[in-house]
């Protein structure tokens, strides 16, 4: 039988200028302009927002959540990243 | 809510993860049970136990259908609020109620079932809903008490949730709980202003402060020692605050909240106990609760079949609105 039910799409907000859009949840919709008219009744009905991406969900691709050792765990032993792991003289400290 | 359309590579975890060894599933069950140790959420996409997840199906889709349920008995009122002010307060709040049923079937749909498949087993009488949602709007006051008792009850029930090991649930949970804020704010306020009106509005009040009460304290469930599901659910951090405890926190706090209002709580044992520090109250008549949650309530039938005839009625919107975005695609193809 052919398939009836809306695509799936997920929504980012940005919540104001200046700051990145969020994903914020999904809708059902046919299409691009129907998918954002939902979002803009669904999640932004309080002044949560001032634009709105609407994504399709079968076009997000997601890293694998078994791969996530392999994927993050190399970083946690770089401290030498982060400005904190370097001591410096009380007099430049703060630079 | 991070879906179950989103590509992860090696394709069908799941599928892999179901057909994976004894000793493979054990340490998935071990990893599990030491995230939820640590009070780490579960993801969509994370490894979980079938029990759990079917669980959690059960309980957001059940959840998300008293959302929409929950739309009609107030729906009811809309073409009847007593002023422009009082009309589009309740035209919004019943919005929300949809969107808080779209935010559920969301959560519901990243554990691998479809919206559709949801809402076929609630109109095929399969699935349950709140059993408050089957007992009649009669008066305006019905609309505020709803607001302040029904609404009150399903925030204690939902603060909570808000905190459950199931991500893309808490996370609805978070946002349906700012919104419920209105809608108990709202209701008392209705209450309020005719409480200040005429005899004949307060007695309006009483009447359906009445006959809400004890349908409201059955919204919290069976008694501990008679909930069918508590203990594992506790277990798993789905339900973090036991029926009874929720029960009592929620009279405890509606008390006072009477006084204010000038209503009477329709319990004459209802009295504070200095030793337990809490308000005793009367027993609750759980024959009533079984009959209504068994489809026997006053309103079960209608409820289903409005729901039934919406969903049916929008067919062809649905039906139509698809086809025309398939031809819109293929438009540009035939012109090339």
């Amino acid at each position: 039988m052919e398939r009836k039910e809306w695509p799936l799409w997920e929504v980012f907000i940005r919540s104001r200028n200046g700051l990145d859009h969020k994903h914020c949840g999904s809708v059902h919709a046919p299409d691009a302009p129907m998918a954002l008219q939902a979002a803009r009744d669904v999640y932004t009905r309080r002044q949560e927002g001032v634009s709105i991406w609407v994504v399709q969900a079968d076009q997000i691709h997601a890293s694998d959540p078994d791969a996530k050792p392999e994927m993050f765990d190399p970083a946690d032993d770089k401290i030498y990243r982060h400005p904190t792991f370097y001591k410096l003289p009380d007099e430049v400290d703060h630079m | 809510m991070y879906t179950q359309a989103i590509d992860v590579p090696d394709q069908q975890p799941e599928e892999k993860k179901r057909s994976a060894t004894a000793l493979e599933s054990a340490a998935y069950q071990a990893e599990f049970d030491a995230k939820l140790a640590r009070g780490d959420f579960i993801e969509a996409k994370d490894w979980m136990p079938e029990a759990y997840r079917k669980t959690l199906i059960r309980q957001i889709s059940q959840h998300a259908h008293s959302e929409i349920v929950g739309m009609l008995p107030e729906g009811n009122w809309i073409t009847r609020a007593p002023t422009l002010k009082r009309k589009a307060i309740l035209l919004a709040k019943v919005q929300d109620e949809g969107g808080h049923g779209l935010y559920l079937y969301a959560a519901a749909e990243t554990l691998g079932v479809s919206r559709d498949e949801l809402v076929e087993a609630l109109h095929a009488g399969k699935a349950k809903y709140s059993s408050i949602f089957n007992y009649p709007t009669l008066t305006w006051a019905d609309i505020g008490v709803i607001g302040w008792l029904v609404d009150g009850a399903a925030i204690m029930n939902q603060i909570p949730l808000c905190r459950c090991s199931y991500g893309p649930y808490a996370r609805a949970m978070v946002r349906v709980c700012k919104e419920e804020s209105f809608h108990q704010r709202q209701g008392f306020d209705l209450l309020l202003a005719l409480m200040r009106g005429t005899e004949a509005q307060r007695q309006m009040v009483q009447d359906a402060t009445n006959r809400w009460w004890w349908p409201v304290l059955m919204m919290f469930g069976p008694h501990d020692s008679d909930s069918q599901h508590g203990e594992q659910s506790a277990k798993w951090g789905i339900k973090r605050i036991s029926n009874d405890d929720l029960r009592q926190k929620f009279i405890d706090a509606v008390v006072a909240q009477a006084d204010v209002l000038g209503v009477t709580l329709p319990d004459p044992t209802l009295h504070w106990n200095e030793a337990r520090g809490h308000y005793d109250h009367g027993d609750i008549d759980w024959g009533e609760f079984w009959n209504v949650v068994n489809g026997q309530g006053p309103c079960n039938r209608e409820r289903l079949a409005e729901r039934v005839k919406a969903w049916e009625d929008g067919a062809w919107v649905r039906e139509g609105a698809l086809a025309y975005s398939k031809k819109r695609r293929a438009e540009p193809a035939r012109a090339a």
